[in-house]
């Protein structure tokens, strides 16, 4: 189990309450309408899957009910920070 | 998020409890909880007792707007508690902090419509008032294995230096959900779903058998 802060409450709280929404930061293309077929099929249907660092948006199912953002690694499961919607990761490789 | 001004909106707003005359049923009416409470034991570890048919408001605004956060403090009396996961109280209302812009108000349940209306006349700009009333019941859970019922029931941590009077915290409770306040040194209120609240009770008899369930109407 994770205990995963909470940057809204303010708190730790336990994995349960919690449920991850995949990768973040995928933006939208801004005129989906001139989008080529691949543009397209990339934002919808495209992720990263990678061994280490990966920036995923997770949202406190039970308690606020409010997303955030998380930097966690996928081998090691180390919940490296968490940020708010809007703010940019500080770890990185 | 940008505020909506100058705006008449018309909101209908129903009264859904007009007047005492008409008997209402909460949502654990079929549990008939007075007849348990008669025939049940009068000591135990932990007492139950529903708060039938209070109103429950929910309020959804930006915390940063003064003006809104004033007129609610002249609505209810009472300002927002803007602190994450606690929870005012003045008489018998009760403002619970559910998220940055969501907060659970709880009043005598004939005074929900009139709340609710006093605040769709105030109000302006951009904001939501509910009456979820019948959605939703609250229940406490009180004496000394109170917080041992709820530690079998949710993961959060309900020691005092953590989980002090007054704090409130929406969290799973018995694979449903709850927002769990502490009300008391050993008394916690539990604002459950009105489609869980006969499972809850199922489950709360369950938990809380090894250390004698008094139930009070």
């Amino acid at each position: 189990m994770f205990l995963i802060y909470c940057p809204h409450c303010g708190e730790h709280r336990e994995e349960e309450e919690f449920h991850n929404h995949g990768q973040a930061h995928i933006a939208r293309p801004l005129d989906p309408d001139s989008c080529t077929d691949e543009e397209w099929g990339n934002y919808m249907f495209f992720r990263k899957n990678p061994k280490g660092l990966h920036h995923e948006l997770w949202v406190h199912a039970a308690g606020c009910r409010k997303f955030f953002n998380v930097t966690r690694h996928t081998a090691t499961y180390e919940i490296k920070e968490v940020y708010k919607i809007g703010e940019q990761p500080k770890v990185v490789e | 998020m940008s505020d909506v001004k100058n705006e008449t909106a018309t909101v209908s707003v129903m009264n859904q409890l007009p007047d005492a005359s008409i008997v209402g049923q909460s949502p654990l009416f079929h549990a008939d909880l007075a007849t348990v409470a008669k025939k049940g034991p009068n000591t135990g570890g932990v007492s139950f007792k529903e708060e039938a048919l209070l109103g429950h408001i929910t309020l959804r605004m930006n915390a940063d707007n003064a003006e809104q956060m004033s007129v609610v403090e002249k609505v209810l009396g009472v300002a927002l508690p803007t602190q994450p996961l606690t929870s005012v109280s003045q008489g018998d209302v009760v403002v619970r902090w559910i998220s940055p812009d969501e907060w659970l108000i709880t009043v005598p349940g004939l005074q929900a419509f009139d709340i609710e209306t006093a605040f769709q006349q105030n109000m302006s700009g951009h904001y939501q008032v509910v009456n979820v009333s019948g959605g939703q019941t609250l229940v406490t859970l009180s004496g000394k294995h109170a917080k041992d019922v709820i530690k079998k029931s949710s993961p959060i941590d309900l020691h005092p230096s953590e989980f002090p009077v007054g704090k409130v915290v929406t969290s799973v409770f018995a694979k449903s959900s709850a927002v769990i306040r502490r009300s008391g040194e050993e008394t916690f209120e539990l604002v459950i779903r009105r489609s869980f609240s006969d499972y809850l009770w199922l489950w709360i008899q369950d938990a809380s058998r090894e250390y004698g369930l008094v139930v009070e109407a």
